[in-house]
C-alpha cells in the first residue's frame, strides 16, 4: 500500500490561487496559460453550435453567446461527465467566456437552456501531447478542479439568492415562487461545504423543526414558508436581507475553502444520505414541495465531487469508475422521468411506488460511492 | 440542513496512520472466538444440509424475518448476489462477521464488511432461511425477468383471498425472503441487516417483521410456548421427531426439480385483537382455542399431550366445540397437517388506544394448497376469527439446502 499522506493534505495554494481568479461565471481549467485562441459557442433554446470539434491541447478560450429565452449553462465534460469546465447562468443575450486547459482526449460540450438535463452535446476531440498524471498530481488536480466547481456555484448562488431576495422584498409572490428552488440549487450542489461552515447552515438552511426554543429561525425555508403557507411577504424584508447577507458570507469563506481529496470523497456520499434522509421523503420543502429540485442538486454536487476524482479512481480501481458512471447515470435517469418545463413536478405529486423508485436507484448509488474513499486512500 | 457526522474538512491528517491498518483481513476472527462467556460454536446450527435449517430446526425465541424485492433485471447480477449471500449467511451462522475482513479490521476509508452490533454475541442458534417469491419467476405484469419463469413450480402462486382478510400489499409478497431465527434478537437483526447492507442496490426491502417470542415448538424436546392470548400454542404441531410425517406434510420430494429437498412457506401477520379477547370470560376463551388455558389439555382430557377426543361430550355438548379452533385446524378435520413456525410481535400501538399485537404465523409444508389453504378454507366458521384480522401474507419455495462450502441458495433453480 502506498502512504498517501502528502496528498491528504489541502493541494493549498494552487487551489485558493485559482479561486480568486474565477469570479464572474468565468472559471479556468488550471494553470495560469493564457488561451491562445476564442471559440464561439452559440447557444440558443434549442441549438449549441461550437466553431470547432477537434483542438490542439492546451489552454482555450469558450465564448458563449446566449440567444435563446432562457438562462443557459454551458459545460466541457471529459469522460464519465468529469466537468472540466463551465459558465453557469448565462442570461439571455449576455454572453461569457470559459478558460480551459483541456489534455488529449475525447471531450463532449454541452450547453444547458434552462439549466437542466443532459443538455445539448457536442463531440470535441483534442489531439497533441498527452500527459500522465502522477497519483498525487491527480488527486491535487481533483481539489484543483473541485474547488472552482464550489467556487463557481457559490458565485451563482449569489446572484440567484439576489433575484430571489428581490423579488421577496418587492413582494412579487408568484416570481419569488418561482426563483426560490433555483437559488437553493445552487446551495443544494454544495451543502456540505456550507455545513463545515459552523452556524452559516443552519442560518440559511434550516427547517422550522431543527430551530432551538429561543432561537431565531432564519434562511430560505422562513421565507418558504411565507411564500407558500401565508402568502404574506409584508415582514418579510428583514429575513430576505439576512439571507442575502449570509450568503455573501458563505461566498466569503468559500475563498478560505482548504480541500482535502478525502474530503471530496466524503462529501459526495455526504450529499447522497442528505437526499435519502431528507428529499426523498419529501421533508426538507415541506411548504413549496420543490423537493425534487434538491434531490438534482445534491446529485449534481455528488456527481461533480466523484468527477473530479474519477481519474483517480480510474486508476485505483477501473470496475468502480464504470459502476459509478453507470449508477450516476441510473438515477439520474429515474428522476428525469418527473421533469416538468425547467424544473420538477411536485413532490406531492409522486406515488409511492415511484419514489420508492428513486430511493431504490438511490441506494444503489450511494452503495458504489461509499467505496470511493477506499478507492483514493488505498 | 443537518449536523454532518462526518467531518467535512477535518481529515487533513488522518492519512497514513490509518491507513496502515488495511489488510489485517485474513485473520478473519469469529466473534464467537470473542465473546466473554466463552461460548463455543456448541450453539451454532450447521448450515450446510440436504433441507435448509430453520424448519425443523428447534424453534429459536427470536425472528426478524424479511421479504425483499430485487430491483436489478440482471440475472447475473441476481447470482452473483445470492452466492455472496450464501458466504455471508455461512459465516454469520457459526458465529462469525458477515465479511471475510470483519467489523473492525478493514480499510479505514471503506466502509466495514460487517455492522459489528453482533461482535461479542455468541452464534445463538441463528438458522438463515431463504425463499422465493411467486414474482421472482413472473413480474405481476407477466414479465421473465431472469429467464427462470419456466422453472416456477405449479405449486408456488399466490394465495387465494380468504374471507375476513384485511391484507395490505405494502407488506404483502415479495420476491425474496430471508426468515432469520435466533435466541438472541440482536444475533437475528444482525444478520438480515447485513444481508440487505450487501444487496443494497440490487434488492430492496419491502417490508420486514421482528418476532420478540416463538409460539410454537418444532421438537419434542421443547417446553410449548405461550401466545398472546395466553394459551399454549404449538402442542400438537408436526416435530421434528416425526421424519416420516415431514416427509409427506412438509418436504417436497419426487418432483424431480430443483425443489425436491425445499418446502413451501406461508406468512401470515395476524393482528389479535388482545383488548377484545381479554374481555372474554375464561371459559369463552377456552371453548374458542378448544384446549384449556391452564395446562393447554384439550377440553375433555387431562393433560397437554393427551390426544384430542372429539367424541368426548360434557352435558350432552362436544367437549372440544365444533366452532373451535383446535376442532377446524385439527388433521382429522382438516385432513393435511402443517409445521407452524410463528412469532408473537408488538409493533407499538394502533392510534386506537389498543396495542398493534399479534402473532407472525410462519407455516412449512409440501404444497400450500393441500397445507395452509386447505387449514385456512376449514377455519372459515373459527370463533377464533372474530379476536384475529390477517394483514398481510406472502408465499415462497424454499429451495433445499446448501449443501457445502461450494454450493449457494438457489444453485439448482439458477445453476
Ligand atoms: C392469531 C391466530 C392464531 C392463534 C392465536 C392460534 C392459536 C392456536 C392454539 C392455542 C392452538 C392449540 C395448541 C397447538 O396444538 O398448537 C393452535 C393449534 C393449531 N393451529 Fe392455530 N392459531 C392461530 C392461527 C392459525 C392459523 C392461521 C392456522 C392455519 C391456517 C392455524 C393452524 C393450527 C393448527 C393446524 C393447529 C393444531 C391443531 C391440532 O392438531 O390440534 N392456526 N392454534
Amino acid at each position: 500500500m502506498r502512504a498517501r499522506r502528502t496528498t491528504l493534505v489541502a493541494a493549498g495554494a494552487a487551489a485558493l490561487a485559482l479561486l480568486a481568479a474565477c469570479g464572474g461565471g468565468t472559471s479556468a481549467g488550471s494553470g495560469d496559460t493564457e488561451a491562445s485562441d476564442d471559440i464561439t459557442v452559440a447557444a440558443t433554446d434549442t441549438t449549441c453550435d461550437v466553431s470547432t470539434g477537434d483542438l490542439d491541447a492546451g489552454t482555450h478560450q469558450f465564448t458563449v453567446t446566449n440567444s435563446g429565452s432562457s438562462v443557459t449553462e454551458f459545460y466541457v465534460y471529459a469522460e464519465g461527465d468529469r466537468i472540466m469546465g463551465e459558465v453557469e447562468n448565462i442570461a439571455p443575450g449576455v454572453a461569457r467566456s470559459l478558460v480551459v486547459e483541456l489534455p488529449a482526449g475525447d471531450y463532449q460540450t454541452a450547453c444547458k437552456p434552462g439549466m437542466v438535463g443532459d443538455g445539448i452535446r457536442n463531440a470535441l476531440t483534442v489531439t497533441g501531447e498527452s500527459q500522465q498524471l502522477s497519483d498525487d498530481e491527480q488527486l491535487q488536480a481533483a481539489v484543483t478542479d473541485y474547488t472552482r466547481y464550489v467556487g463557481s456555484q457559490v458565485t451563482a448562488l449569489q446572484e440567484q439568492t439576489q433575484a430571489f431576495v428581490d423579488a421577496v422584498k418587492a413582494g412579487d409572490v408568484a416570481q419569488a415562487q418561482a426563483l426560490y428552488p433555483v437559488a437553493r440549487t445552487y446551495y443544494e450542489r454544495i451543502e456540505p461545504v456550507a455545513e463545515s461552515f459552523g452556524d452559516l447552515d443552519p442560518k440559511i438552511d434550516a427547517r422550522e423543526n431543527d430551530v432551538e426554543e429561543g432561537d431565531t429561525w432564519t434562511g430560505f425555508h422562513v421565507l418558504e414558508r411565507d411564500l407558500w403557507s401565508t402568502g404574506d411577504l409584508s415582514q418579510s424584508g428583514p429575513v430576505a436581507d439576512q439571507l442575502m447577507t449570509d450568503v455573501d458570507d458563505l461566498a466569503t469563506q468559500v475563498q478560505t475553502l482548504d480541500l482535502q481529496p478525502l474530503a471530496l470523497a466524503n462529501g459526495a456520499l455526504e450529499l447522497l444520505d442528505e437526499i435519502a434522509a431528507s428529499k426523498v421523503t419529501g421533508e426538507e420543502e415541506r411548504y413549496s414541495h420543490t423537493d425534487l429540485w434538491d434531490f438534482q442538486a445534491n446529485l449534481d454536487g455528488s456527481q461533480a465531487a466523484v468527477t473530479s476524482l474519477r481519474p483517480a479512481i480510474a486508476a485505483a480501481d477501473p470496475d468502480l469508475a464504470t459502476a459509478l458512471d453507470s449508477a450516476f447515470a441510473a438515477t439520474q435517469a429515474e428522476l428525469a422521468q418527473f421533469a416538468a418545463g425547467d424544473g420538477f413536478v411536485l413532490y406531492t405529486a409522486l406515488t409511492p411506488e415511484q419514489v420508492q423508485g428513486l430511493s431504490d436507484s438511490l441506494n444503489a448509488l450511494a452503495a458504489q460511492v461509499s467505496q470511493v474513499p477506499a478507492a483514493i486512500a488505498g | 440542513m443537518k449536523l454532518s457526522r462526518r467531518d467535512f474538512f477535518g481529515a487533513a491528517g488522518v492519512g497514513a496512520a490509518g491507513v496502515v491498518a488495511l489488510g489485517a483481513g485474513g485473520l478473519a476472527v469469529g466473534r464467537a472466538a470473542t465473546t466473554d462467556e466463552g461460548t463455543t460454536t456448541a450453539d451454532a446450527v450447521e448450515f450446510h444440509g440436504d433441507h435448509q435449517a430453520g424448519v425443523v430446526t428447534p424453534a429459536q425465541d427470536r425472528l426478524h424475518f424479511v421479504a425483499f424485492d430485487v430491483i436489478t433485471d440482471d440475472r447475473d447480477q441476481l447470482v452473483r448476489l445470492l452466492q455472496a449471500w450464501t458466504d455471508a449467511a455461512r459465516r454469520m451462522t457459526r458465529g462469525q462477521d458477515a465479511g471475510p475482513v470483519g467489523a473492525v479490521a478493514g480499510n479505514e476509508y471503506a466502509p466495514p464488511d460487517d455492522t459489528g452490533e453482533a461482535m461479542g454475541l455468541p452464534p445463538a442458534g441463528l438458522t438463515l432461511t431463504i425463499g422465493f417469491g411467486p414474482t421472482l419467476f413472473r413480474t405481476a405484469d407477466g414479465t421473465d425477468r431472469f429467464g427462470i419463469a419456466d422453472r416456477q413450480p405449479a405449486e408456488l402462486v399466490e394465495l387465494p383471498a380468504f374471507a375476513g382478510d384485511e391484507l395490505r400489499p405494502e407488506i404483502s409478497g415479495g420476491d425474496l425472503c430471508i426468515q432469520a431465527c435466533a435466541d438472541d434478537p440482536q444475533v437475528a437483526v444482525h444478520a438480515v441487516r447485513n444481508l440487505a447492507r450487501i444487496g443494497q442496490g440490487l434488492v430492496g426491502v419491502r417490508w420486514s417483521q421482528l418476532g420478540f417470542g416463538r409460539t410454537s415448538s418444532t421438537s419434542s424436546d421443547q417446553t410449548t410456548p405461550r401466545n398472546l392470548f395466553g394459551f399454549k400454542d404449538g402442542t400438537d404441531n408436526l416435530k421434528a421427531q416425526q421424519p416420516a410425517t415431514l416427509d409427506r406434510f412438509v418436504w417436497v420430494s419426487g418432483t424431480g426439480s430443483w425443489m425436491d429437498g425445499g418446502s413451501y412457506l406461508v406468512s401470515r401477520r395476524i393482528r389479535m385483537l388482545v383488548e377484545v379477547w381479554d374481555r372474554q370470560n375464561l371459559r369463552d376463551q377456552q371453548q374458542t382455542i378448544g384446549r384449556t388455558k391452564g395446562s393447554g389439555a384439550p377440553l375433555g382430557r387431562t393433560a397437554e399431550f393427551d390426544p384430542v377426543d372429539f367424541t368426548a361430550q360434557v352435558d350432552g355438548e362436544p367437549a372440544v366445540p365444533p366452532t373451535s379452533h383446535v376442532f377446524l385446524a385439527h388433521p382429522t378435520n382438516s385432513g393435511t397437517a402443517i409445521l407452524r413456525r410463528g412469532y408473537s410481535f408488538v409493533d407499538g400501538s394502533d392510534g386506537l388506544g389498543r396495542l398493534d399485537a399479534g402473532l407472525f404465523f410462519l407455516c412449512y409444508q409440501s404444497d400450500p394448497a393441500t397445507g395452509f389453504v386447505q387449514v385456512q378454507r376449514n377455519l372459515r366458521t373459527d370463533k377464533l376469527n372474530e379476536y384475529v384480522q390477517h394483514t398481510s401474507s406472502a408465499v415462497f419455495a424454499c429451495p433445499p439446502g446448501v449443501t457445502d462450502e461450494d454450493d449457494w441458495w438457489g444453485s439448482g433453480l439458477f445453476g
